[in-house]
């Protein structure tokens, strides 16, 4: 709901707040549902009422638990029944400068506010691990504000007395635990404070009246910046960009104007602000964002104008490139499809009102942040927290690496005239084994979203993918993937059911990033092996069409398996006799678990 | 500004922020007359009034008001 996205209005927020909600839950879509305890150290009623909506249009549903005023200290190293039934999946502990316990006085020693920061810290940091042991779930705790004065004037930021230096050296140690606690987060009230404005922010009227540690107009700002957190913590993160070019990425039409002609680089004011939002892009690209073009132009043009020597984005930046005209909601859906992630989760960047209006009417749950000018297209995306970071994994790191890896691999295949020369050149090396426990996680992740090669299209929660794991009656292997250009990490995964000397195939599965490498016959002879050893005669392998998975119809017979039926609804059954089998992976050295260390 | 503008621009509020339609309110009209008048919708009532009236009250005015005619009184005293 765009009223809910940046930059919103508050007054309107708080006015139409029971409508809004009305609205929302009536939408008709599905959410996740979250249990949110919210520990405060002031009035936290109407924080909780923004952060529901704001989350609701996210796409989570959240159940509350609140603090009695200012009790999170005793909620959090006590806690209730109520609050252990209540099982909550966040926890976040909402102080502010207001609770800090005691301030450096003027006549304090150097070692005695030390020893204050110390305790002051310590406090916080035994609730913390308190609340970890406790309820095992990620915690967002709020840095603090600045204060709204300065006792010393401007030395209060650097004299040790100060309390503006007490504060930012207690944020400082809240930072370092942070940085080493995995599924800790600070919610940066410190830079939305200032970014509202300090005075407004702190207007004391509110704590003396209400016990609000903020104004109440600046709640909704505050929730959404909370909420920001809560979503990406629960992967509700946007993957991809789908950028316009004309007058979203320079200024003027490359068609009409020619290369030489469009606004980019150094030149003029607005030359220069599109040049800083073009670098800003970039730098989402080294977060693991994946950049695409989605604009109405002739392909040459849109290239020639990417290809501008003053511009910060080059042609190779983008994974895929649709510079056509056909409508821009089609190009997103293909877009969409081609890098296998759902429409839902691309923003589309367009200065056009009536584009942007067009696409989100016509593809639900896309977002489409307001572009009205140049010099406001970074804070428009940037505060929205489509990308808000939480989890800063290798893969993200490597994800348009990985991409680029497979252009790369695509490149050389055409400088050779033999395709298993090619294959050869590649130098590929795949562990092929039983899973190991900690791949098990990525297993089940792909048995969840593998929908192409996937001759079953069964899907495994984490705990019945344990249950297999553990149990004696399947063959289960995964495989995991190296070339020269790079780690594919685990790709393939397999698992059979034992019948007596019969394997029944419950699941086939490879990821697309590897097709036409022989892995899949590098993983029938692992399997093949297996089976030889274990007494199996038979593999029996089902076939399920759906949708999306017509690639691999054939691939049991591809094996070498012969068909033994099909039904009405094209499912298939084939079958194996492990005796005769001859290995058929020639290009892929194979190696096992012993490998791994 | 007149005492009927201040009713009806009031009368606006009340309903956005209540959330019903068939509030009227009068002079006499205190909290107890309105369902979901609590404490803490009383913080958001106040300041959709301010907006609406582009004023402030007075910290010592939002504790002492009995009920609406008294905060119509501080509006047409201040309102622009």
């Amino acid at each position: 709901m765009t009223e809910l996205e940046f930059p919103f209005d508050s007054e309107y927020i708080i006015k139409k707040r029971k409508s809004i909600k009305r609205t929302l839950l009536a939408d008709g879509s599905k959410r996740l549902k979250k249990k949110i305890a919210v520990f405060g150290g002031s009035t936290t009623n109407d924080i909780v009422v923004y952060l529901d909506l704001f989350l609701l249009n996210n796409g989570i549903e959240a159940e509350f638990y609140q603090s009695e005023y200012a009790q999170y200290w005793q909620d959090a190293m006590f806690p209730s029944e109520e609050l252990l039934s209540f099982k909550p999946d966040i926890v976040f502990i909402h102080t502010t400068n207001r609770n800090i316990s005691a301030y450096p006085c003027v006549s304090d020693s150097k070692e005695s506010v030390n020893q204050l920061l110390d305790s002051e810290y310590g406090k916080f940091q035994q609730m913390w691990q308190k609340i970890a042991e406790t309820y095992h779930c990620p915690i967002i705790q709020n840095n603090f504000e600045l204060p709204f004065y300065r006792l010393m004037g401007n030395k209060d930021c650097s004299d040790y007395r100060g309390r503006t230096n007490f504060i930012n050296r207690l944020n400082s140690k809240f930072y370092d635990y942070a940085d080493k606690t995995e599924g800790f987060y600070i919610n940066d009230i410190n830079f939305i404070s200032a970014s509202y404005g300090l005075k407004e922010w702190s207007d004391p009227s509110y704590w003396n009246m209400y016990k609000y540690a903020m104004c109440v107009d600046a709640i909704p700002e505050f929730s959404f910046n909370l909420a920001n957190i809560i979503k990406s913590v629960f992967g509700k993160n946007k993957k991809a960009l789908a950028l316009d070019l004309d007058n979203t990425l320079w200024g003027g039409v490359v068609g009409d104007d020619g290369v030489d002609g469009i606004q980019i680089g150094q030149e003029t004011g607005v030359s220069q602000s599109y040049y800083e939002f073009q670098s800003y892009i970039k730098s989402l690209k080294d977060l693991g964002i994946i950049l695409t073009v989605c604009s109405k132009n002739d392909h040459e043009n849109a290239v020639a104008g990417l290809e501008h020597p003053e511009g910060a984005l080059k042609p190779d930046d983008f994974i895929i490139i649709k510079a056509n005209w056909e409508n821009k909601d089609r190009n997103i859906t293909e877009i969409a499809s081609e890098l296998n992630i759902l429409p839902d989760s691309i923003v589309f960047v367009d200065d056009n009102p009536a584009e942007r209006g067009i696409v989100q009417a016509q593809i639900p749950g896309v977002s489409v942040p307001v572009m009205d000018s140049v010099e406001n297209y970074i804070i428009n995306l940037d505060r929205n927290g489509y990308f808000e970071v939480t989890n800063f994994s290798e893969d993200d790191l490597k994800r348009n690496e990985m991409y680029k890896a497979n252009a790369e691999r695509a490149a050389q295949q055409a400088t050779f005239a033999d395709y298993k020369d090619y294959l050869l050149s590649l130098d590929m090396v795949a562990v092929i084994d039983d899973f190991l426990p900690v791949y098990l996680q990525r297993i089940t992740q792909l048995s969840n979203k593998s929908n192409q090669f996937n001759v079953t299209t069964k899907r495994y929660t984490a705990t019945e993918m344990e249950e297999v794991f553990e149990s004696g009656e399947y063959i289960r292997l995964y495989g995991k993937l190296i070339d020269k250009f790079g780690d594919n990490g685990v790709v393939s995964v397999v698992i059979g059911k034992k019948d007596g000397d019969v394997l029944n195939m419950d699941l086939w599965l490879m990821s697309c990033r590897v097709l036409k490498r022989d892995m899949e016959l590098a993983m029938l002879d692992r399997l093949v092996e297996r089976c030889k050893e274990q007494g199996i005669k038979t593999i029996r392998g089902y076939y399920y069409p759906t949708a999306k998975n017509g690639m691999v119809k054939d691939l049991y017979g591809r094996f070498g398996f012969e068909k033994i039926s099909e039904d009405e609804n094209g499912n298939t059954v084939w079958q194996l006799d492990t005796s005769s089998y001859q290995n058929q992976n020639h290009v892929i050295k194979v190696e096992d678990n012993t490998s791994i260390k | 500004m007149d005492t009927k503008t201040i009713y009806a621009r009031l009368n606006k509020v009340f309903r956005d922020v209540f959330d019903d339609d068939s509030i009227v309110v009068k002079p006499n009209t205190t909290a107890d007359d309105i369902d979901d008048w609590d404490s803490l919708e009383h913080i958001t009532l106040i300041n959709a009034v301010e907006r609406e009236f582009k004023m402030k009250f007075k910290m010592g005015e939002i504790s002492s008001m009995k009920n609406v005619g008294e905060m119509a009184d501080i509006i047409a005293s201040r309102a622009k």
